[in-house]
């Protein structure tokens, strides 16, 4: 039922005027972004721009200094256990424990997640992600681009309607960096919500439908997919960095 | 019950990771059994002696091999941003909280179970004892629901061996004097009167830190 909860507005994700300050440093300066359903909206932006930030707000993981966020209407301050039952996030952390196996991290989560029919949800996910004939190793002596598709299916484990990538490829050899683009391109077919965080341009415009570019906290780009040339994004992107410093 | 499941399926994790590296149990039993060789060496206890110094050595034992474990609590979580995995999982931090609190304290209890019996062999007391088993209970109760608190809340500086040690003993100070002054009796096979008021407050110490720590808990965690 949670997962149903409809907003007047209509949005997956809102957030408005959305701040996050660490002492002195300001993290967010002002942030307002409206994600509908099942749209995949890409956040570019520098080192420190305050991608990784922004996905911790929006997940409940960091409270916003000021400003409101509302994830499938829920507000995260007032809400936040609602709000993760809705939402997952996957990034170059995996959240697995090394010494538990495969199927043990995702049976750990799953009852965390109260997943119904667990075992059977299990094997559904392991094959999407193709690391079923893995299942029962130890996630520590993983590959990096193995354990990343075992973090993705922990993600999706308890179905999410909104799904958080952050860098999802860093670290990953070409091949494991091909595989979980695959993966990556069947979460946004869909009513999934995703935002993903990345520095790779190319990629993260195959998969965007609207694409964001932070530096310094703010939003300084703001675009749907269809607007943008392939070509000369790279340049858009320069323009909007140097802009800013 | 579904609550009691996921502080369940917390604490199964965290027994299932100990049981395949044995890095808490192994460090704090060696560190233990240290304590009580060397004072069983160190003191040659007469009939006399052993109410007043015996509850001690047990109790040196236990806590400072305690801290040891308490300290790898919630590194485990700190490790690879796992504790972001579980803060996104959708509990209250109560249910962490307990679930935590859950292995900590069995991770203390295995130890006091393999401690006791050698510190009683040790100095020739009589390896029966159930009123002790019922002090080393609820002592270990405060000790655990508070040090899983601490161990979170000194998780992320960076002198953390050091931190916890000198944020969590005053504490559990409190618990460990009473559990000392109620062990004397029992090893000594003083009456129960001698020792309830002292089990009282050990009780009354749980029931407070138990309280405050699952209150708390939320705050200590959140960033």
């Amino acid at each position: 039922m949670d997962k149903l909860k409809n907003t007047a507005s209509g949005w997956a994700i809102e957030a408005r005027g959305l701040e996050k300050s660490f002492g002195e440093t300001r993290a967010l300066r002002g942030i307002d972004l409206q994600i509908s359903r099942g749209e995949c909206l890409v956040v570019f932006g520098p080192n420190g721009a305050g991608k990784t930030t922004l996905l911790k707000v929006l997940s409940t993981l960091l409270k916003p200094s000021a400003g409101s966020v509302r994830i499938n209407g829920w507000d995260i301050k007032e809400n936040p256990v609602r709000v993760r039952n809705n939402i997952s996030l996957a990034g170059h952390q995996t959240f697995l424990y090394d010494n538990l196996t495969v199927y043990e991290n995702l049976e750990f989560y799953g009852k965390m997640y109260g997943v119904a029919h667990l075992e059977q949800r299990i094997r559904e996910v392991a094959e999407w992600v193709q690391i079923e004939p893995r299942l029962h190793d130890r996630a520590g002596k993983l590959s990096r681009g193995m354990q990343q598709r075992a973090s993705v299916a922990r993600a999706v484990l308890h179905n999410p309607s909104i799904l958080f990538l952050d860098e999802p490829e860093v670290g990953l050899d070409p091949h494991a960096g091909a595989i979980v683009k695959e993966v990556l391109s069947d979460i946004n077919t869909g009513s999934r919500t995703v935002v993903m965080t990345t520095h790779n341009l190319a990629r993260g415009l195959e998969l965007a439908d609207s694409v964001v570019i932070l530096d310094r906290g703010r939003v300084v780009y703001s675009e749907s997919r269809q607007a943008i040339g392939k070509a000369d994004f790279q340049q858009v992107y320069d323009r909007c960095i140097k802009a800013g410093k | 019950m579904s609550t009691f499941l996921k502080i369940f399926a917390i604490f199964w994790k965290d027994m299932l990771t100990e049981f395949r590296t044995r890095e808490i149990i192994i460090s704090v039993l060696v560190f233990a059994l240290l304590v009580l060789v060397i004072f069983s060496f160190a003191f040659s206890l007469g009939a006399d002696e052993i109410e007043t110094i015996a509850p001690g050595i047990l109790w040196v034992a236990l806590t400072f091999g305690g801290v040891i474990g308490l300290n790898r609590t919630f590194a485990l979580e700190k490790e690879n941003s796992r504790i972001e995995g579980l803060m996104l999982c959708p509990v209250s931090r109560a249910v962490i909280y307990w679930g935590k609190l859950a292995g900590s304290f069995t991770f203390m209890l295995v130890i006091a179970v393999i401690v006791t019996p050698i510190f009683l062999a040790l100095f020739n007391l009589p390896v029966f004892l159930p009123r002790l088993a019922l002090i080393i209970v609820l002592a270990l109760t405060g000790f655990a629901s508070i040090g899983t608190l601490f161990s979170a809340l000194t998780v992320n500086t960076r002198a953390r061996d050091i931190m916890l040690p000198i944020l969590f003993l005053p504490f559990v100070v409190p618990v460990i004097i009473a559990a000392v002054k109620a062990t004397g009796p029992v090893l000594t096979g003083g009456p129960w009167s001698d020792m309830l008021t002292w089990l009282q407050i050990i009780i009354a110490f749980d029931i407070i830190y138990l309280t405050a720590s699952s209150l708390v808990f939320d705050f200590v965690v959140e960033e």
